[in-house]
């Protein structure tokens, strides 16, 4: 896992409830066996006309200002239903690092720890105030500082949020979870051996 | 102390846990299939890191797999080669698969149950949400991302934060002609999408109780449905009687034993949960959803919704939204609402009882000439022979349904079986999202009689009067 402790990038709006994993990455583009090259398909059948091609202009992220965004910012309930990882994969190719919303699903949320994207909870009024800033002021920018839990505004402003202390030092220090848990492999052998499995 | 379900099982399978950390818990079971492990067991080679247990583990193929002919290989290249890397990968690491030809196949969530590989207390994870399914065995179960299967293959754990308990208890007697399916949707109406987030739910009740465990089955898998990963119902006499018999329970212990250890998992009567939510069973009526998620839900006898009657500002675009996407108008009353695609399958209505209440709507009707396609997929290969011993086959194809092999199929439309742009579609699956079963088509959940009914009318039609015949 990559290291994370700064971030600093364009704001991007995505102006939908309950976006569902199903919107971030259709099912068309699942069958790959790769776990990179996802992100041209991000938000697909959004982002393009029906021909799979053309840029639809009234999906708001395709606005030139925001092409270069690296941070996403949306709405309730963010990333339900399918579990796949292919989401968090695209969202990551795509050059998003962090993503800002009042709540996310479970699963999701869990899956973009596990790719270092850094999941930004934040009370719903924040939220829309942001949405308005962003669309107020071209290259809108917001600097993530996660080991002081802040976001720093274009205006200097410092809005602060919460992140588990656990998950927030994976992130910081990069560390694989699978790592983690085999550093007490000697307790999963004795549970093994306690409970006969 | 009292404890609830999802104590005693978090409790009994606690391998290490640290105050601030997530904890360590020992996983009893891993489902893994085509589309979300590959890169799973890539991660491991690329580490060099072997799978710990893989007798734990055991692989299906059905998302991808095509439901006609299976003579020949699959057309589908990408399709192909995702079920030629799960294979091989399996046979590497020396894990059980039931390939696409294989008499046990099926789909994940249809055959853990039936092949008594789902047993009460277990933890039980796959990269597949709707894992929340074999919750109606009493055991914990749930979805998982790629990287945490990789975590499972390697570790046969998964690093975990305790999650607060919601008690959803259904009160009375269900209605003639209300499903598990009509639970379910009323409770996600009830509670919204994210109403459940953070929690692992378990479902009480008279109503929960007097379900089959198909019904409960229904149940669980659209728990995930309502935003919470696992919802678990307590093991009783249903649920040991079910069991009994499977071939993959535990051979050197007796009916008796197993019992008694089952039936130990279940939630002591004075325990507590974070929350509860209380549900009437005798004022649920038939549900049918209407928009893009499936919160936007109503019953057979009520109204797509108008948007000045919503007074969230974000609520209402995205009802608005969702009309503008299904092409329903405000206010339309849906029984009026014509369908003309029908989809009875997936792992949350695919069960034998789930193909009997439909074949018994269908029985001597035929499908109006305005379908143009009626699927019946049933949810493994052992379903399918159940079915067809019982003639319900004959019952489908002679009133027009197709019907197929197992597997996903248009649930999620990642073989052929797919809606085109503006199709209409009765669906028992489990989410009705933008484009799930192709592009552009409009998906309404409903019970597998209800899907049924439709079918034969063309439109959605209260079951509760139909003409059985």
């Amino acid at each position: 896992m990559n290291k994370t402790t700064q971030l600093t990038g364009i704001v991007a709006p995505l102006d939908a409830l309950n976006v569902d994993t199903d919107q971030i990455i259709p099912k068309q583009f699942l069958k790959r066996i790769e776990r990179t090259g996802y992100g041209r398909y991000l938000f697909f059948d959004w982002r393009f006309k029906d021909d799979g091609k053309t840029p639809d202009p009234d999906f708001e992220m395709n606005a030139a200002r925001y092409r270069d965004a690296s941070i996403l910012l949306a709405k309730e309930n963010f990333g339900c239903g399918s579990s796949r990882e292919h989401a968090p994969w695209a969202l990551d190719d795509y050059g998003f690092r962090a993503v800002l919303a009042p709540s996310f699903a479970d699963i999701f949320f869990n899956n973009c720890i596990n790719n270092s994207i850094v999941p930004v909870v934040l009370p719903e009024a924040t939220i829309e105030r942001l949405f308005a800033e962003v669309r107020a002021t071209e290259g809108y920018r917001l600097d993530i500082d996660l080991p002081a839990q802040t976001l720093t505004t274009p205006s200097g402003e410092k809005i602060e949020f919460t992140l588990d202390s656990f998950l927030r030092e994976r992130l910081i220090n990069g560390w694989d979870q699978i790592g983690l848990t085999l550093r007490h492999e000697d307790k999963i052998t004795a549970y093994e051996q306690a409970r006969g499995v | 102390m009292a404890e609830n379900i999802y104590e005693k099982i978090w409790k009994a399978h606690l391998v290490h846990e640290e105050p601030g950390n997530d904890a360590i818990i020992y996983i009893d079971r891993h489902f893994i299939h085509e589309v979300t492990s590959p890169q799973a067991f890539e991660g491991l080679r690329l580490a060099g890191r072997k799978v710990r247990r893989p007798e734990l583990t055991f692989a299906t193929m059905d998302h991808n797999i095509p439901t006609t002919d299976r003579s020949r290989p699959i057309a589908d290249a990408l399709s192909r080669q995702q079920c030629e890397t799960l294979e091989a990968n399996c046979k590497e690491a020396g894990v059980t698969c039931f390939g696409m030809h294989h008499p046990l196949n099926g789909i994940v969530h249809v055959i853990g149950p039936e092949l008594g590989l789902t047993q009460p207390g277990q933890t039980i994870v796959c990269g597949d949400s709707h894992t929340s399914t074999h919750g109606a065995f009493g055991a914990l179960a749930h979805g998982i991302g790629t990287s945490e299967v990789e975590h499972v293959l390697a570790t046969q754990t998964l690093s975990q934060r305790r999650s607060k308990t919601m008690e959803i208890r259904v009160d009375g007697t269900l209605p003639t002609g209300v499903t598990s399916k009509d639970i379910v949707l009323a409770i996600i109406g009830k509670i919204g999408t994210a109403g459940g987030t953070g929690y692992v739910i378990e479902f009480t009740g008279e109503a929960i109780r007097a379900l089959s465990m198909e019904g409960r089955m229904t149940v669980c898998n659209m728990t995930i449905e309502a935003g919470a990963r696992a919802g678990l119902i307590s093991p009783d006499k249903t649920t040991l009687e079910y069991l009994h018999g499977r071939p993959y329970l535990p051979k050197d212990k007796s009916d008796e034993e197993l019992d008694r250890e089952w039936a130990a998992w279940a939630s002591d009567p004075d325990c507590s949960y974070d929350t509860s939510v209380i549900l009437d069973a005798a004022s649920i009526e038939p549900q049918v959803t209407w928009g893009t998620s499936p919160g936007m839900v109503t019953s057979i006898k009520g109204r797509t919704p108008v948007l000045a009657e919503i007074a969230d500002a974000n609520e209402r675009r995205s009802a608005q939204s969702a009309l503008e996407y299904m092409g329903l108008g405000e206010g339309v009353p849906i029984t009026e609402v014509r369908v003309n695609k029908v989809f009875i399958g997936s792992c949350t209505n695919s069960r034998i009882e789930d193909l009997r209440e439909a074949a018994k709507v269908a029985r001597g009707h035929k499908v109006n000439v305005t379908i143009d396609q009626a699927l019946v997929v049933p949810g493994s290969h052992k379903v399918k022979e159940q079915a067809e011993a019982e003639g319900l086959d004959a019952v489908f194809r002679e009133a027009g349904f197709e019907w197929r092999e197992p597997g996903c199929s248009m649930c999620l439309a990642m073989n052929d079986d797919v809606l085109s742009p503006g199709d209409r579609c009765a669906s028992t699956s489990n989410r009705n999202f933008e484009g799930r079963q192709g592009k552009g088509g409009r998906t309404h959940l409903v019970s597998p009689a209800m899907a049924s009914a439709a079918a034969v009318t063309g439109r959605f039609t209260d079951i509760r009067s139909w003409h059985f015949k």
